[in-house]
């Protein structure tokens, strides 16, 4: 870890590149659907901020962030606090960049959680200026200063950035999140085949990285604890719009996301789908949900 | 486990200048479908006046005796903060219907990655409708 920072010239900056879908793959496609579009315009304002930021002589300068601290068992940090550090900018350095050089240079005991660094463990999503984003995918370029990190909101805070994530982990087990198909192809070697279009449907919901960022941007599920949430009931989708599953097994899944704290309780606020790192359209997968759910109980044959 | 620590308010509406479109749409929404509950009330108040005017009743208005339904109408419509609520009354009415046609759409899954355009629409049009109904809204009454 410290021996990136030294040269961070090259490796951060190509990390949050990294997990994007590479830029030639929306040109070569038709713009069919919005989510393309929708992914097109955020590559466009991606490198637009680029362009921005390379303007900007931010190198050399400081970046000053001020990070949410709380720690139940020092007496010091039991009142919950903002501390001020002040990072030197590197081009391409991003939030987790930052708390990482804090922690290791300024305040050891400095408490986050982070892995892969490239927003594929999903565990370093952080309150970032009164939004969740990752920490790894953030550029600090594109962010106003100071730059407030506070743990993820609705969830309980165990120390300074950590969240207790167990009931978020509780809601995705709860939709069955796993292949259940229980008549498999003959022979021993057949693959359960699933075609290109079913794959591209649910293509996108497949890319959820556990993170809790919509779960904890949802108003809905900060007010009623029992609510599935976006991340769980797009992982339903996942398995629910999967055509290698029986008909049963569907319906059985529709039946989990019907219950009073399921689908329904989504209000459309569209606010996960605004903050989702991996751009899945969460609303868009919760809605269709809805219209499964109407269509099956309409089923009356 | 750890105690953890409530961080009230900011964990919600303390965080409004943050909030981006769909929030505005999903709070408005609330609060006009609220006030729209409390106009029916106030509404069925009016109207019941009408029960009063049936038994015969009347009230003096302006020096004229009418009937106390006719009297309670031109008694409220006589007062300018009346005319002014009337007018926020129809900003909420319309908004109200825009955005349920809006959400029917977000319902049919039809056009949800415009949901943000459709909802400045649909503030842009409520405001465009209460601004021309200002001089129905105030004709003849005095401030």
């Amino acid at each position: 870890m410290s021996t990136q920072q030294q040269e961070p010239e090259e490796a951060p900056e190509t990390d949050p590149e990294a997990a994007e879908v590479p830029p030639e793959s929306h040109e070569m496609k038709a713009q069919s659907s919005p989510q393309q579009a929708r992914l097109q315009r955020k590559q466009d304002g991606l490198a637009a901020r680029e362009r921005a930021a390379d303007e900007t002589e931010l190198e050399g300068d400081t970046v000053h962030i001020k990070v949410f601290r709380y720690d139940p068992e020092v007496e010091a940090k039991q009142e919950p606090r903002f501390d001020d550090f002040y990072v030197p900018y590197t081009r391409g350095m991003t939030v987790l960049d930052a708390l990482i050089y804090a922690r290791d240079e300024f305040d050891p005991s400095l408490t986050f959680r982070h892995s892969c660094r490239q927003a594929i463990c999903g565990s370093d999503a952080f309150f970032v200026n009164g939004s969740q984003r990752l920490g790894c995918k953030t550029q600090l370029s594109e962010l106003s200063q100071p730059v407030r990190i506070e743990p993820l909101p609705h969830q309980e805070v165990v120390k300074d950035l950590v969240v207790d994530m167990e009931h978020f982990y509780d809601q995705m087990h709860s939709v069955e999140p796993y292949f259940q198909q229980e008549d498999l192809p003959a022979g021993e070697l057949a693959e359960q085949r699933q075609t290109r279009e079913n794959r591209e449907k649910v293509k996108m919901s497949t890319r959820c990285i556990w993170c809790a960022a919509c779960m904890s941007s949802c108003n809905i599920a900060a007010g009623d604890n029992q609510y599935l949430g976006p991340a769980a009931i797009n992982k339903a989708y996942r398995f629910a719009m999967d055509e290698r599953e029986d008909e049963e097994i569907k319906e059985h899944r529709l039946r989990i996301i019907e219950q009073e704290h399921g689908v329904w309780r989504c209000q459309t606020q569209f606010s996960c789908t605004e903050v989702c790192p991996k751009d899945i359209p969460l609303t868009e997968h919760i809605q269709e949900l809805k219209r499964e759910a109407v269509k099956k109980n309409l089923k009356f044959w | 486990m750890s105690q953890s620590y409530n961080r009230g308010l900011i964990e919600d509406f303390g965080r409004w200048k943050e909030f981006s479109a769909g929030m505005w749409a999903w709070i408005f929404h609330k609060f006009t479908g609220w006030i729209l509950i409390g106009y029916l009330f106030t509404h069925i108040a009016v109207l019941s006046s009408a029960i009063a005017a049936a038994d015969g009743q009347t009230i003096v208005v302006g020096g004229e005796t009418v009937n106390a339904y006719t009297g309670t109408l031109q008694g409220l419509e006589s007062l300018f903060i009346v005319r002014v609520m009337e007018v926020g009354l129809l900003a909420v009415a319309v908004f109200h219907i825009l955005n349920g046609c809006r959400l029917l759409m977000v319902d049919l899954g039809i056009g949800l990655e415009a949901q943000d355009k459709s909802f400045y629409a649909s503030l842009v049009l409520t405001g465009i409708i209460v601004v021309a109904s200002v001089p129905t809204f105030m004709q003849g009454v005095g401030l």
